[in-house]
């Protein structure tokens, strides 16, 4: 280290603890009038799962941004740039290229077709129950992963920014956060959710950007010099290179190409994604959502470059290793390190609302998918009335909720960003096969949708767990074993396209034919958005 | 079983076979996928080459072209650039080639001209 580098002296962070935990409080009241006042007429499903469709464009965009800027995206990119250097911008560039298949292929042609989960895009004209199940049990498993992802991000993040360390203050902070979460979206529903959704996506962009200012202030706004600085204070010139990394064996660039694609192919396929798109009137709504969030999380992904090679020059990665929460603190000792202790109380407060955000999203996509799919369709056979279903999604709220909780308090520790990945993963392999051949080939049947689902989603979730990420290496979940036959860290590369073969396979070798009824209606609605669309006066 | 999104819709006597044969419909919907199934390979392509390159060629991604800033960074940059450019122009070409044809199919569908009985079903528009 130079001596140019100030110091930042994690011991200090102790002291603003008290100031950290105002923000937020001040942040959860705020929000909690918000959402009680948004709740106030939530009376029918429509009203519960999907904000009464009352969202506009840019609103619905804003939200879209706030569900998909995680900690993950905040925290995780911050610091493996910090860390990684160049590797870590690969997570901001797929992160954000991801999206085109969402305008491009999904968001409208799925706003068209469905009304409130991906289940009913996927069953529409293939078989009902089968199909609504295993779309149901997909989104019930990325929702639990990405949950997984945020709690366990919640539980290093306090060990930073409130000085707790000990795995009891911890587990309590993870309750805390949790109990909120269920609150939010009991009280609020998906309205109240899409506005904690939006505040937050404006926080924590404006957040980034005032850091990102400053930090090119600092090196005079020549990004040349930043980078730089992150050179000198690193001592390593292979910062700015790719392969930091991932480039030191032939497998580890294997890896990063299952990475790239899972990253690229997953974004369309996440079930609280997706369910966004219905909280918007109109197809063309959705399709401005879709290019509101587009601008918004790629000027966000170009600050993290910024403030990733900022936390570099400035902070120092071995500081960063040593502070508590390791990579994910980062951003906060960034923070800390440009305005003290206000600017870190600020962050850290949009952090954890990002988190608490983030995770209300996910709880409600879940309930739905349980209370619509498995429950109303399913165990009630279409009878359940609209109030009941509610009910159901309100107690799968608490349920949910509960396993979340304590799903983080034992991921707590453990690699944040290899959770999301995993959704992503699991969402490319699990769901997007089915929702392209659904929307886009006519000979599509419920064998080969079914084959691709479950398919997809065994061979993702069986190659991780005999990965190296969960056994056989010192980062291992489980350190002390070694059952890690398959040797990339992330399944993309095998399990979806192994899903689209599956898909194909299914459907060429299913003697049944679909109903071309049907299929035509879908195509129809899909495209013009006929019976979606509020009716035209004439 | 059925489909129960979307009963109470005005669109329930339609035959939808019927639409989907009209000349108007074929033509939305080869304008739809002759605008984004290239364009999704398009950018499917640029990316895999820029991971691959990013992957395999670092000695290539390295070369400092100003100062610190090397080939690699500057291609990230446009990988940010290019996701911009096909938003606006997927955009612009869904407001001028696709919005105008589904709309007007949708209105002849919402006026009952492909009922099945060819009598109007259903509560007249509101």
């Amino acid at each position: 280290m130079t001596l140019m580098v100030p110091a930042v002296n994690v011991a200090d962070l102790k002291d603003t603890t008290l100031l950290n935990m105002g923000i937020f409080a001040l942040f959860v009241a705020i929000t909690m009038v918000i959402v009680i006042r948004a709740s106030r007429n939530n009376k029918t499903a429509a009203d519960y799962y999907a904000a009464g469709r009352s969202f506009t464009g840019p609103q619905n965009g804003t939200a879209i941004a706030g569900d998909y800027l995680s900690a993950a995206s905040f925290l995780g990119i911050t610091g493996a740039i910090a860390i990684n250097g160049y590797d870590g911008f690969m997570y901001s560039i797929g992160f954000l290229v991801a999206w085109l298949v969402a305008l491009l292929l999904v968001a409208e042609l799925l706003r068209n077709t469905g009304k409130f989960t991906m289940a009913d895009v996927l069953s529409f004209r293939l078989k009902q129950r089968p199909v609504r199940i295993a779309a149901a049990i997909s989104t019930l498993a990325v929702c639990f992963f990405y949950l997984l992802a945020q709690m366990a991000g919640a539980g290093s993040l306090i060990s930073l920014l409130l000085g707790i360390s000990d795995w009891g203050g911890q587990a309590l902070v993870i309750i805390v956060v949790g109990a909120l979460m269920i609150m939010y979206v009991l009280i609020g529903g998906m309205k109240g959710t899409t506005w904690v959704q939006i505040i937050k996506a404006m926080l924590l962009i404006a957040g980034a950007a005032v850091m990102t200012f400053w930090v090119l202030a600092i090196y005079g706004f020549n990004l040349s010099d930043l980078l730089g600085g992150a050179v000198e204070t690193s001592g390593n010139p292979n910062l700015l290179n790719p392969g930091l990394q991932y480039g030191k064996t032939e497998t580890s660039k294997v890896d990063f190409l299952s990475l790239g694609l899972a990253l690229v192919l997953g974004t369309a396929a996440l079930p609280h994604v997706l369910m966004r798109f219905y909280t918007v009137p109109t197809a063309k709504e959705a399709r401005k959502s879709v290019v509101w969030s587009i601008w918004l999380i790629g000027i966000f992904y170009l600050f993290t470059l910024v403030l990733g090679y900022g936390a570099a020059a400035l902070v120092g990665a071995d500081t960063i290793k040593a502070a508590p929460g390791g990579v994910n603190s980062a951003a906060p000792l960034l923070a800390f390190h440009l305005g003290g202790p206000l600017l870190l109380g600020f962050i850290s407060a949009v952090a954890f609302a990002t988190i608490l955000a983030v995770v209300a999203g996910l709880t409600i996509t879940a309930a739905a998918s349980f209370a619509h799919d498995i429950y109303a369709s399913v165990i009630a056979k279409g009878k359940a009335d609209a109030a009941t279903e509610v009910k159901v999604a309100r107690r799968t709220v608490v349920v949910i909720g509960l396993l979340a909780i304590a799903g983080g308090i034992f991921a707590n520790g453990q690699n944040v960003a290899f959770l999301v990945a995993l959704a992503f993963a699991v969402a490319a392999s699990a769901n997007l096969p089915t929702i392209l051949y659904s929307l886009f080939w006519r000979r599509f049947t419920t064998q080969g949708a079914l084959w691709s689902m479950y398919g997809g989603l065994s061979a993702a979730i069986i190659l991780i767990a005999l990965s190296p990420v969960v056994s056989g290496a010192k980062t291992s979940m489980i350190p002390g074993a070694n059952f890690a036959i398959f040797p990339l860290s992330n399944p993309g590369i095998v399990s979806i396209p192994l899903a689209f073969f599956l898909g194909w396979l299914g459907t060429v070798l299913d003697k049944r034919k679909e109903d071309a009824t049907k299929q035509a209606e879908m195509e129809v609605r899909s495209l013009t958005g006929v019976g979606a669309e509020k009716a035209t006066n004439h | 079983m059925g489909h129960d999104a979307q009963e109470t819709d005005a669109a329930a006597a339609v035959d939808f076979k019927e639409v989907q044969s009209t000349e108007q419909f074929q033509e939305l919907r080869t304008r739809h996928r002759s605008f984004v199934f290239p364009l999704s390979i398009a950018f499917l392509l640029w990316y895999f080459a820029y991971v691959l390159l990013a992957d395999y060629a670092v000695g290539f991604m390295s070369i400092k072209v100003w100062g610190n800033i090397t080939v690699g960074l500057i291609l990230g940059l446009l990988q940010f650039v290019s996701t911009f450019a096909i938003t606006g122009w997927y955009v612009s070409y869904s407001n001028r080639k696709l919005d105008p044809i589904a709309s007007e199919i949708r209105q002849e569908i919402e006026g009952h001209e492909f009922d099945k009985h060819g009598n109007p079903v259903g509560g007249t528009a509101k």
